[in-house]
């Protein structure tokens, strides 16, 4: 069971509902991965086209919202996203994300422990991504965070978890749980991840753009279990030397 | 008068209240917020709270994101 703030969740896969080709089909995507969170952003409404409202397309009873300070590029335009949504309904959950470059989307670690500090004493539950560097993960977890969010790759990259060895650390030394976020393009990565001992990850651009994101979503459901199960149940040591499987003994009849 | 909505001008009629905005727009009060000149109105607020000319809106929402 993995437990965020006092808060218990029976899935390890959170999933981002950006980037997909219709609401109905992201709803369909959220379904089939089991998830219990799902991250959404806050933006202008477009008066030309106002479109679907998302916040009447997803059950709010039965997944916790996890809105998202994504566009923020220093931690005051981050707590004011953070307040506006906190003012719009979208509870006390947050995912603070401070990127202020566009080409890379990494994480600014200052501004974002700048914000980690103001908003856990606003009374939001922060879960900070971050660039997978174990001694911002202890920080932020000092300053109140309730979760860390390593990235795996830069978002939308699908390149997997580039950052294994640093997110390793942070697991090893964590005491709130670590969720892999960012870049994770292949259940493999996601499982990946999982077998390392992360207690979830967050999925978004590999459901939305596959090309049956229903199917791939639970994909990514079976591959963050199998991860678990794996991590739970004790992978062997790796080793160079290379050891028989079958005995060493017994061969005489060979000669 | 005229107030900045979204970033765009707005031709609307004088003493219009928030609350009035959102639903000529179509949109629902419970879902948007409004930051009014700056500072968030609070949804309690938006039936009482009346735009003057220049009044400078955001109307922003949840949409998809990650």
């Amino acid at each position: 069971m993995l437990t965020i703030a006092g808060h218990n969740f029976k899935s390890r896969l959170l999933v981002g509902t950006g980037k997909f080709a219709s609401s109905q089909l992201m709803k369909e995507a959220i379904d089939a991965s089991g998830s219990e969170m799902v991250t959404v952003a806050l933006r202008r409404v477009d008066l030309d086209d106002p479109g679907d409202d998302i916040m009447s397309v997803l059950d709010r009873e039965r997944y916790v919202f996890l809105p998202n300070t994504s566009g923020a590029r220093n931690s005051d335009e981050a707590v004011r996203l953070a307040r506006m949504s906190k003012a719009s309904g979208g509870g006390e959950w947050l995912k603070l994300e401070v990127t202020p470059d566009p080409r890379t989307l990494l994480p600014d670690p200052v501004e974002t422990l700048k914000a980690t500090e103001i908003l856990v004493r606003e009374g939001f539950k922060v879960l900070p991504y971050m660039n997978a560097d174990p001694i911002l993960a202890l920080k932020l977890q000092d300053a109140g965070a309730v979760a860390v969010m390593p990235l795996g790759s830069p978002i939308g990259t699908n390149q997997g978890l580039l950052t294994r060895f640093q997110v390793e650390i942070i697991i090893d030394q964590a005491r709130v749980p670590v969720i892999v976020d960012a870049g994770l393009g292949a259940p493999s990565h996601a499982a990946e991840a999982m077998e390392l001992g992360a207690d979830a990850v967050l999925v978004n651009t590999a459901m939305a753009v596959a090309g049956d994101p229903v199917r791939m979503a639970k994909a990514f459901a079976m591959a963050v279990e199998a991860g678990r199960s794996a991590y739970e149940s004790g992978l062997g040591r790796r080793q160079a030397q290379a050891m028989a499987s079958s005995p060493a003994v017994g061969l005489g009849f060979l000669n | 008068m005229k107030i900045i909505c979204n970033g765009k001008e707005m031709d609307v009629k004088d003493s219009l209240t928030i609350e009035k905005l959102v639903v000529d727009l179509d949109l629902n009060p419970a879902t948007v917020v409004v930051e009014c000149n700056g500072s968030i109105v609070l949804p309690d607020n938006y039936a009482e709270q009346q735009l003057s000319e220049g009044s400078v809106l955001e109307l922003i929402r949840f949409v998809g994101g990650g």
